[in-house]
């Protein structure tokens, strides 16, 4: 595996590589997303970088219909709105993402608890195609 | 350990610009508005020389006005250059930050009369800079580019609460009619409005322009109507959330021992406190404010109180979601219980608990860095016996103000009492 560090850029330069990582405190087990030097659980910093499984459940979500300029870039607008939202992740901690595979325009349809797994997304980010964290319903 | 400051704090003058959007006035216009009726309401008069330090809450003038070092400006153009002037930061609640970090200063002994005030000017720039500008509260590099909104925020911890309690979104509905109603009754407020009065206004105005006239016919199908209602970050719709504004607040602190020179009504700052927590995904909880309930117990401890003291308080509705956890985070209703308590009417102004009589974010408007001491306007106006139309009943003595920043990255809690 590629090695990766715990600076916090690191974290889409693994994205880029299809991979999601974290950090895991070696003193008290507590798992973190992002990854970081010290533990916030127990404040050691005797943490290692790990790769997470990508799968979870959906525990929060919103459909945004008034995007942010940066959304709106990418093309998404009032009548174009997006499902995003937050996952608990199967190791432990939650992340947030764009959430895919899902009906935005009946959001009464889609259920908090449904299993979801990691994708990447490329967008227009000032004028420059980005990769971004994304997870699809299952 | 319950911790005490060793010297007391007291509130001897308060007021407020008028909330709104004024596309002809900067912060500091809106300031010395606040400023001069805050002068006006110190009983026994304020001989400016006699102010020692200005605090100032403000979010971020440089992205709003494009103007950052606004403390020394604003207190130049009140008058009071020479004094010391620092502007606080912790998003919508840099105004209580800016408030305890004087009311500490005062407690410390090295001043005992400080001018504290918070100011924001939002609407110069088009609403989707503002959209991004507030994001910038909530972290850039891991929530944002996932495609949220401040909106989306609390819109998420809304879909978790109403999954995790069953709950009714109509609830939601109950709030801002309720803020809407006691903001009808604030000549202070964005919007002085009920919802009622903006249903009838915009069957109007679609009968002037010989559109449909919609059929609402009552505030609950106004709220469920995207039509009149449009969604912002469903399940937010447009009246969920509190709007972009233009305004400033400022009270007056003294040490305790000082306050009957300006006054022989001073309200007293007898609990405080302030918390700080990671970004939302980093929470145990999603449907609550967990550095809310850590605030609100300090709060509480170092005053000797509990939530059945409290007459009533203002709490940060940023969106209606926001009342429902605050209700519960500040121990006024057990947890899933909130959204029953507002749709029962047990917040209303004659409830058990009566929650943002002012008309709270929603209709008395949001601008940031004063949203803080606006609450402490309100608090002043009820404890005193001097909120007109819209005061409670009962006599009420102590009062609690609930001000957060971001989702919750910062809270403070304050804790005020008027002594006979």
């Amino acid at each position: 595996m590629t090695t990766y560090t715990p600076e916090s850029k690191q974290f889409f330069t693994a994205l880029q590589d299809g991979k999601l990582i974290g950090s895991a405190c070696i003193d008290c087990g507590h798992v973190m997303i992002p990854q970081r030097v010290i533990c916030t659980r127990c404040h050691s910093d005797n943490t290692e970088i790990v790769e997470f499984a990508g799968e979870g459940v959906l525990s929060a979500f919103t459909i945004i219909n008034v995007p942010p300029t940066s959304m709106a870039e990418s093309g998404f607008s009032t009548k174009n709105p997006y499902c995003t939202g937050i996952v608990t992740l199967t190791e432990g901690p939650r992340i947030s993402g764009q959430i895919l595979n899902v009906d935005v325009a009946n959001p009464q349809t889609i259920k908090i608890g449904s299993l979801v797994k990691m994708t990447t997304i490329e967008r227009e980010r000032n004028g420059e195609k980005k990769i971004f964290l994304a997870f699809e319903v299952i | 350990m319950t911790k005490k400051t060793k010297r007391g704090v007291a509130v001897v003058g308060a007021g407020m610009s008028k909330f709104g959007a004024f596309p002809d006035k900067t912060s500091r216009d809106l300031f010395v508005e606040a400023y001069q009726e805050m002068k006006s309401t110190v009983d026994k008069g304020l001989d400016p020389s006699q102010i020692e330090a200005f605090y100032m809450g403000n979010f971020s003038a440089d992205q709003f006005e494009k103007q950052a070092h606004l403390a020394p400006i604003i207190a130049s153009w009140v008058g009071l250059a020479g004094i010391p002037a620092l502007r606080l930061e912790d998003a919508c609640a840099s105004g209580s930050v800016a408030l305890r970090q004087a009311s500490l200063a005062i407690a410390s002994g090295l001043y005992d009369v400080v001018l504290v005030g918070g100011v924001e000017k939002m609407t110069d720039l088009p609403i989707g800079e503002v959209t991004d500008a507030l994001a910038s509260a909530a972290d850039t590099q891991f929530e944002i580019p996932a495609g949220f909104t401040f909106p989306g925020f609390y819109a998420a911890m809304a879909t978790a609460y109403l999954d995790e309690y069953d709950a009714s979104p109509q609830a939601f509905a109950h709030v801002s009619i309720k803020n809407h109603k006691n903001g009808a009754l604030n000549e202070k407020a964005q919007f002085n409005q009920t919802i009622a009065d903006i249903m009838e206004s915009k069957k109007k105005r679609a009968a002037a322009k010989g559109y449909p006239v919609p059929t609402w016919s009552n505030e609950l199908e106004f709220f469920a109507d995207p039509a009149g209602n449009p969604n912002i970050a469903w399940p937010m719709t447009l009246f969920d959330c509190s709007p972009v504004s233009d305004g400033a607040a400022a009270v007056l602190l003294v040490a305790e021992e000082l306050a009957y020179q300006f006054t022989d009504t001073p309200l007293y700052i007898i609990g405080s406190g302030q918390a700080s927590d990671g970004a939302l995904t980093e929470r145990d909880t999603l449907s609550g404010i967990p550095s809310a309930a850590k605030a609100a117990r300090q709060a509480y401890d170092m005053a000797g109180l509990t939530s059945d003291d409290i007459d009533l308080a203002e709490v940060h509705d940023c969106f209606t979601i926001a009342e429902i956890m605050a209700s519960e985070d500040l121990g006024f209703f057990p947890r899933g219980e909130g959204w029953k308590a507002a749709m029962a009417g047990m917040t209303a102004r004659d409830g058990v608990h009566p929650i943002n009589t002012s008309g709270g974010l929603k209709a008395k408007g949001h601008p940031v860095g004063a949203s803080g001491i606006a609450q402490v306007i309100e608090v002043w106006k009820q404890l005193r016996g001097v909120a007109g139309e819209r005061q409670i009943a009962g006599n009420p003595r102590i009062a609690l103000t609930h001000n957060v920043g971001g989702t919750g990255q910062t809270c403070v809690v304050h804790i005020f009492e008027r002594r006979d």
